[in-house]
């Protein structure tokens, strides 16, 4: 071991290491840009995840936009309402929020329920299989289950289920959206946390088809539109959709006679899952 | 003339990243619009005509003399990264339209390959110092040849009618293999 190599080493990497750090501290002076004090601040009050779902690259980013008052706080979905009222209180302004949103996914279809066309041997993830000719699921609107929404999501809010269907967790989850974007089949949407009655189905099949691929699919049977009318519950193409305007925002079911389960109310499982994180 | 010839053969013949496949993040990654692509290609090339430079210096006024060659790869690094940080603070500057518009593909270049790839080969081929700078000047040339073709057929692929499956990351893979098998025709019109 030739101790004066190693001196000589460290020494010049080092000296060379302090030399550059100079150099960009006095170009840092050099080239400084005066900056609205606001955004700093504002950019440390804000949640720092960026996840880009405000529409602005990143969450300084916003905050600039939010300085030239050309932005609203509440775009942003994830911030809290302590965070959007101490905003609000920086840039002087009213603080609005607008109504939280949570994930829903779409689908019931997992392991359990749907039929397969072949066996998928490739790369473990949603967007690749629907590419390689839609998958290996039957149902070519459903779920295909390898999580793409899961490593999309910077909240660790989804988990995917043993019957390979992805699970949202409510608590964690900000309404930022990015798992929609994740899912190649736009079988996750955005509701605001109100709404509690859905049709847990993309597949627009006729009756024959649908009930082929999948036992908890929408078949397009209208027992539910007749139950309570076109105005609250219409038809899409043999998908059954719900006019949240009209119906409003109640947990009850319209009926209880849906053949295939798809029509669901999802409980508030806030307290739920309050309580399981506590056992 | 070899100067000449040196322009040549980075910027065309060899190409970084059709013949070595270098630099192929920000490739894909930047050349969606004709606009970035092209600001993209002069920051690259600022930043290795300099780093040319800079490598060249360190290395045969440094390392050799002490006989510390085998830190090649640390010091060259350091030079480039504190060389982009440096370009960015300067594009910050100068025109905050064009750095918000290359945003995160600025630090890119630090971990760019190519960078580093056109350091290593010039202390390989051991070009003198203003060979090393020509050789940095034609690689970017090059790179932003590349990315200025790439980005011209991506725009127009916009409005084309790519097959369901092949859009998006599909057809951009074809179209760069495409690219690379056309820059095929050069080889051999300068031997290096």
């Amino acid at each position: 071991m030739d101790v004066a190599a190693l001196l000589i080493s460290m020494g010049s990497m080092g000296l060379l290491g302090v030399l550059f750090s100079v150099g960009l501290s006095i170009a840092n002076k050099k080239f400084h840009v005066d900056e609205d004090p606001r955004i700093a601040v504002i950019s440390e009050e804000l949640p720092g995840v960026n996840c880009g779902a405000c529409g602005y690259a990143g969450c300084v980013n916003f905050a600039e936009y939010l300085v030239k008052d050309e932005a609203e706080i509440s775009t942003c979905g994830v911030a809290s309402a302590e965070t959007v009222k101490e905003i609000a209180g920086i840039l002087g302004v009213e603080a609005t929020t607008a109504e939280q949103k949570i994930a829903r996914i779409m689908c019931q279809g997992g392991i359990d329920e749907t039929a397969k066309k072949a066996w998928y041997v490739g790369i473990q993830s949603c967007l690749a299989a629907h590419i390689l000719s839609g998958g290996e699921k039957l149902c070519e609107y459903g779920c295909l289950g390898s999580g793409d929404c899961l490593d999309a999501c910077p909240f660790d809010a989804i988990r995917i289920s043993k019957n390979r269907l992805p699970e949202i967790i409510e608590s964690k989850c900000t309404g930022c959206g990015k798992c929609v974007d994740a899912c190649p089949r736009d079988v996750i949407e955005l509701h605001p946390e109100s709404h509690r009655l859905f049709v847990l189905c993309k597949n627009h099949d006729n009756p024959k088809e649908s009930r082929k691929v999948c036992s908890k699919a929408c078949i397009g049977c209208k027992i539910c539109v007749r139950a309570v009318g076109e105005d609250q519950i219409f038809m899409d193409k043999h998908l059954a959709r719900i006019n949240y305007e009209v119906y409003g925002n109640e947990s009850v079911l319209p009926t209880d006679r849906c053949p295939t389960e798809c029509l669901v109310v999802i409980k508030n499982k806030k307290a739920a899952e309050a309580l399981e994180h506590t056992s | 003339m070899k100067l000449f010839i040196i322009f040549i053969s980075a910027a065309v013949v060899n190409n970084f990243v059709f013949t070595y496949f270098l630099g192929i993040c920000p490739f894909v990654g930047v050349s969606k619009k004709l606009s970035s692509a092209v600001s993209m290609g002069m920051s690259v090339t600022f930043v290795m005509t300099i780093s040319a430079g800079v490598t060249w210096l360190i290395y045969h006024l440094i390392l050799v003399p002490f006989h510390i060659e085998i830190l090649e790869y640390v010091s060259f690094i350091l030079v480039i990264a504190s060389l982009v940080q440096l370009v960015e603070m300067f594009v910050r500057k100068i025109s905050k339209p064009l750095y918000d518009a290359l945003g995160i593909y600025l630090p890119l270049i630090t971990t760019n390959c190519t960078i580093l790839g056109l350091a290593l080969f010039s202390i390989l081929r051991n070009y003198s110092f203003v060979e090393s700078l020509i050789f940095g000047i034609g690689a970017g040339a090059g790179f932003t040849l590349a990315l200025v073709i790439m980005a011209g057929i991506r725009e127009e692929l916009e409005l084309a009618n790519v097959p369901k499956y092949f859009r998006g990351a599909g057809i951009t893979m074809i179209v760069a293999g495409s690219l690379a098998l056309a820059f095929m025709g050069f080889a051999g019109l300068i031997s290096i």
